[in-house]
């Protein structure tokens, strides 16, 4: 039996680490993630878990400490936010280089500049490239169901590489919603006990971990870490059917919503998924065929799936809560146009840029979207292939 | 004789972001007034920030001014100054942007001996996001992620920054608002690194959490505990255990980094014409 409780994104995933009771956290406070830490160092000093807690002086000594503890064999997770994420940034790639099953919270937000703390993915979406998995959730249960699954994906010997599970900043992590945690016992049951592979405390068995790897071999290492991204497809499937027979909630690569029989579609990310829900029923009511792809996982990018959840549909626009001033279009964009490039007569497909900065995204907008791409479909004409959703200039 | 304000100030950005009570307005005022005493032209001054509550001191005031990243103020200050050797560069910071993720530039500004001027607000605690232990909150006090007290010593940030190398230091609370003023007056004119401590009420969290009162006890409370320099140099160590220390510390008369640079730069060129 779940139990159904009400709680803020930050506090949902606040519970999904107590349960996960790490051997090590370390953080440094940023809005708008503090309060998973907050939360969590009470349960620290609660008794309610087992973890070394450690309050660092940045963001850099953060990564650095939970990559440490990682080494030493510790199951290890760290939190953060926008520019947190960004002063972490060397660390990063060297907890993805290294190997190491860390799994991190990210509360969305802007990365300055200008200075602002309010929900885009312009944090996350820059880290695309560092070799993490990244796990984007629609509301605070699937914050806190990716937060769970997260363990066993990072720590599957065919994957080990670190994970990040986002959540929209403000949206999601502050406000209150009903859903359903499982009990102590199962999430502990599900993520087992971690054995680490080559750890430094072994010290009967020394290693050297993430020494000088010159023309020698680092080509190598560093193919092996792409093909373990190549193996977190299936893993994260697996993962997410066991967890399905737990929970009855189901996830995949992405959501379709009512995507079978649409001929106009959105391709969207994070808490706005909700939004265009509303807008689709809506539209769907007045016998528009809309539908909507919400992506879950958008690292490793499930291209072939969703040429082919897509390749019926005439018109597609992709939202973006990120630029990534190519001078082409959002990052999401550009990947999903990609996967595209080999389906014959597929969709048209055009790129929104919304939400920067927090900048607020109603059904009303997502509408626009939907009578843009409707236009597309009936004439096969695309007049603006970006557009900048709800911009006041 | 009192030092108009007002013109120093962006007033169509009030309401400040403040909580009532906080002490960020008297350490400004305090600063905002040694300005005034030096009639410094604005146009002359540089003020730079990093994150947090203090950090955001700037964003009021009608001079030049810089909101960076959480820790970096002195890093764009150095680049400010080396760029601009007559402006006077004044760091506007709090104790988590010091002391914990800036503290690596606060010691080398310091080092390098940079014609810096520096006000730390040390409110101890991490105001801006509800009050985590910083590297200045004293041991034993409580905070958000200290629910049963800190564990940890705090940082004595006047005996680091003289140690490293400072020109100035000075330390004095939001009880002593004249005496504030009159050491960041006195920090303004040294020629090199200069530091004044500003102890500082966060009544929302470190006051609500620590019991102390309203914010004006929580100022009655560093009136009371402070022991000023002279009179410190005779009490020992355990009469000085949870008294704030004030006064002006060091005075020091090493030379300035422009100005030593000016100097390397003189004899290239020197060298170059030959």
């Amino acid at each position: 039996m779940s139990i159904r409780v009400g709680k803020t994104g930050n506090e949902a995933v606040a519970e999904a680490m107590r349960q996960i009771n790490p051997d090590v956290v370390a953080a440094y406070p940023i809005t708008p993630q503090t309060e998973i830490v907050q939360i969590f160092s009470s349960f620290v000093a609660n008794g309610k878990v087992d973890t070394e807690f450690v309050t660092v002086e940045s963001e850099h000594s953060a990564m650095s400490a939970t990559v440490g503890a990682a080494s030493a064999g510790a199951r290890s997770m760290t939190a953060t936010s926008a520019n947190g994420l960004a002063f972490m940034w060397e660390i990063v790639y060297i907890a993805a280089g290294m190997r190491l099953p860390i799994v991190m919270p990210v509360v969305n937000r802007a990365l300055s500049g200008p200075l602002n703390i309010h929900c885009d993915h312009s944090d996350t979406m820059g880290a695309r490239d560092s070799g993490w998995i990244q796990l984007f959730s629609e509301n605070a249960q699937e914050a806190y169901d990716n937060a769970v699954q997260a363990p066993r994906i990072a720590e599957n010997p065919d994957v080990k590489l670190p994970v990040m599970v986002t959540m929209d900043g403000f949206i999601i992590s502050h406000a209150m919603e009903v859903m359903e945690i499982l009990e102590d016992e199962k999430v502990r049951e599900f993520i087992g006990k971690y054995v680490p592979e080559n750890p430094l405390l072994d010290v009967d068995n020394p290693v050297t971990l993430g020494p000088v790897d010159l023309q020698d071999w680092n080509f190598e290492h560093k193919r092996q870490q792409a093909e373990a991204m190549r193996n977190a497809k299936p893993v994260i499937l697996d993962v997410a059917s066991e967890y399905a027979k737990l929970t009855g909630r189901k996830y995949g690569l992405f959501e379709e919503y009512k995507l079978d029989d649409a001929d106009i579609a959105i391709v969207v990310l994070g808490s706005t998924a909700g939004t265009a829900k509303v807008a689709v029923n809506a539209l769907r009511a007045k016998g528009v065929r809309a539908g909507m792809l919400k992506m879950r996982v958008f690292r490793p990018f499930p291209a072939e799936e969703i040429a082919d959840a897509l390749k019926h549909v005439k018109a597609v626009a992709v939202m973006d809560r990120s630029d990534s001033f190519n001078a082409v279009g959002g990052p999401v964009f550009v990947d999903v146009r990609s996967a595209l490039y080999d389906v014959d007569n597929g969709p048209k497909i055009v790129n929104y840029i919304y939400g920067i900065g927090g900048r607020d995204v109603t059904p009303d907008h997502v509408k626009t979207v939907y009578a843009d791409l409707a236009k597309i479909a009936e004439t096969g004409q695309v007049e603006n292939p970006l557009t900048y959703l709800g911009i006041r200039e | 004789m009192a030092v108009p304000v007002d013109n120093y100030l962006r007033n169509q950005f009030m309401p400040h972001m403040w909580c009532p009570g906080c002490g960020h307005g008297i350490v400004l005022g305090a600063v905002l007034r040694a300005i005034g005493r030096l009639d410094l032209p604005k146009d002359e001054v540089c003020i730079v920030s990093g994150i947090g509550c203090a950090s955001r001191a700037p964003g009021y005031l009608d001079f030049n001014t810089v909101h960076t990243t959480h820790g970096r103020a002195l890093a764009f200050a150095t680049g400010i100054k080396l760029a601009r050797p007559d402006l006077h560069v004044i760091v506007l910071t709090g104790d988590g942007d010091a002391s914990a993720i800036g503290g690596n530039h606060l010691i080398h500004a310091a080092r390098r001996n940079m014609g810096i001027t520096t006000v730390m607000f040390n409110n101890s605690i991490y105001g801006m996001t509800n009050g985590q232990y910083s590297p200045m909150t004293p041991k034993g006090r409580y905070a958000s992620t200290a629910p049963y007290g800190n564990v940890e010593r705090n940082f004595d940030m006047c005996e680091l920054v003289k140690a490293a190398g400072g020109n100035y230091v000075a330390r004095a609370t939001t009880a002593h608002a004249r005496q504030l003023s009159n050491y960041v007056e006195h920090a303004i004119q040294t020629q090199g690194f200069a530091f004044v401590e500003a102890v500082t009420q966060c009544p929302t969290y470190f006051g609500r959490r620590n019991k102390m009162g309203t914010p004006v006890d929580m100022i009655e409370w560093f009136r009371k505990n402070s022991v000023n320099a002279a009179a410190a140099a005779k009490l020992g160590p355990e009469e000085l255990d949870g008294k704030i220390v004030v006064g002006e510390f060091y005075r020091g008369d090493a030379p300035e980094y422009t100005q030593v640079y000016e100097e390397v730069i003189k004899r290239a060129k020197e060298a170059a014409a030959r």
